[in-house]
């Protein structure tokens, strides 16, 4: 993703790697699930990523998810982000990374400790 | 019209189902879809107004909808 977003004329790059957390709402994770709507979930990462570049002139964006059983540690999501300059790419990665949060169609089903699952659902906790 | 209807995630779960199919009027919105699928088994664990994808995009309730289209309940989405 590094070699993708990367150019001679580019001085800075930026990348996020979202990873599985051993705790969520104090309860112990061992593992997440994750599934997507996935014709969607493709259109509406791409479509983040246009308004970055169009919000971020120059700056260049690549970003994968991974959906299937991750557990704790493992990345679940990256975005790469390029420009000339530091500021526009850390900007165009942070607006990246909360649109994916807020508009793909992916969920996540936690599986816990004690043996138990629940499908994480983040208008009902504090956790953005 | 015949509507194609995807549930995922807890939606999924709660209906036992990931598709339907469902034939409304022409001319009929989402909200039209909707009273449709609160008649299934299941639905009373469903949102009065989930969000709602037509083709891979989002939608509002007053969407019209053309026959053949993908309609999609989507759940709290939790990515990343």
């Amino acid at each position: 993703m590094l070699r993708e977003v990367s150019d001679q004329q580019h001085g800075a790059i930026a990348l996020f790697v979202g990873t599985v957390r051993s705790v969520n709402e104090g309860r112990e994770v061992k593992a997440i699930e994750y599934t997507a709507y996935e014709s969607m979930a493709e259109r509406e990462m791409s479509a983040v990523l246009s308004e970055a570049e169009q919000q971020h002139a120059g700056v260049v964006l690549a970003a994968e998810h991974r959906i299937g059983l991750l557990e704790v540690g493992e990345a679940s999501i990256a975005i790469a982000a390029a420009h000339a300059h530091r500021g526009q790419a850390l900007d165009a990665l942070r607006y990246a990374i909360d649109e994916i949060k807020n508009r793909a169609p992916i969920w996540k089903r936690e599986m816990y400790a004690d043996g138990s699952e629940s499908w994480v659902d983040p208008t009902h906790t504090a956790a953005r | 019209m015949l509507i194609t209807v995807r549930f995922f995630a807890s939606y999924a779960d709660n209906l036992g189902l990931k598709n339907t199919e469902v034939t409304l009027a022409d001319g009929a919105s989402i909200t039209d879809l909707l009273s449709s699928v609160a008649k299934l088994p299941g639905a009373s664990s469903l949102p009065t107004n989930p969000l709602v994808a037509v083709n891979q995009v989002y939608a509002s309730p007053e969407t019209r909808l053309s026959p053949g289209d993908e309609v999609a309940l989507i759940p709290p989405v939790a990515g990343g």
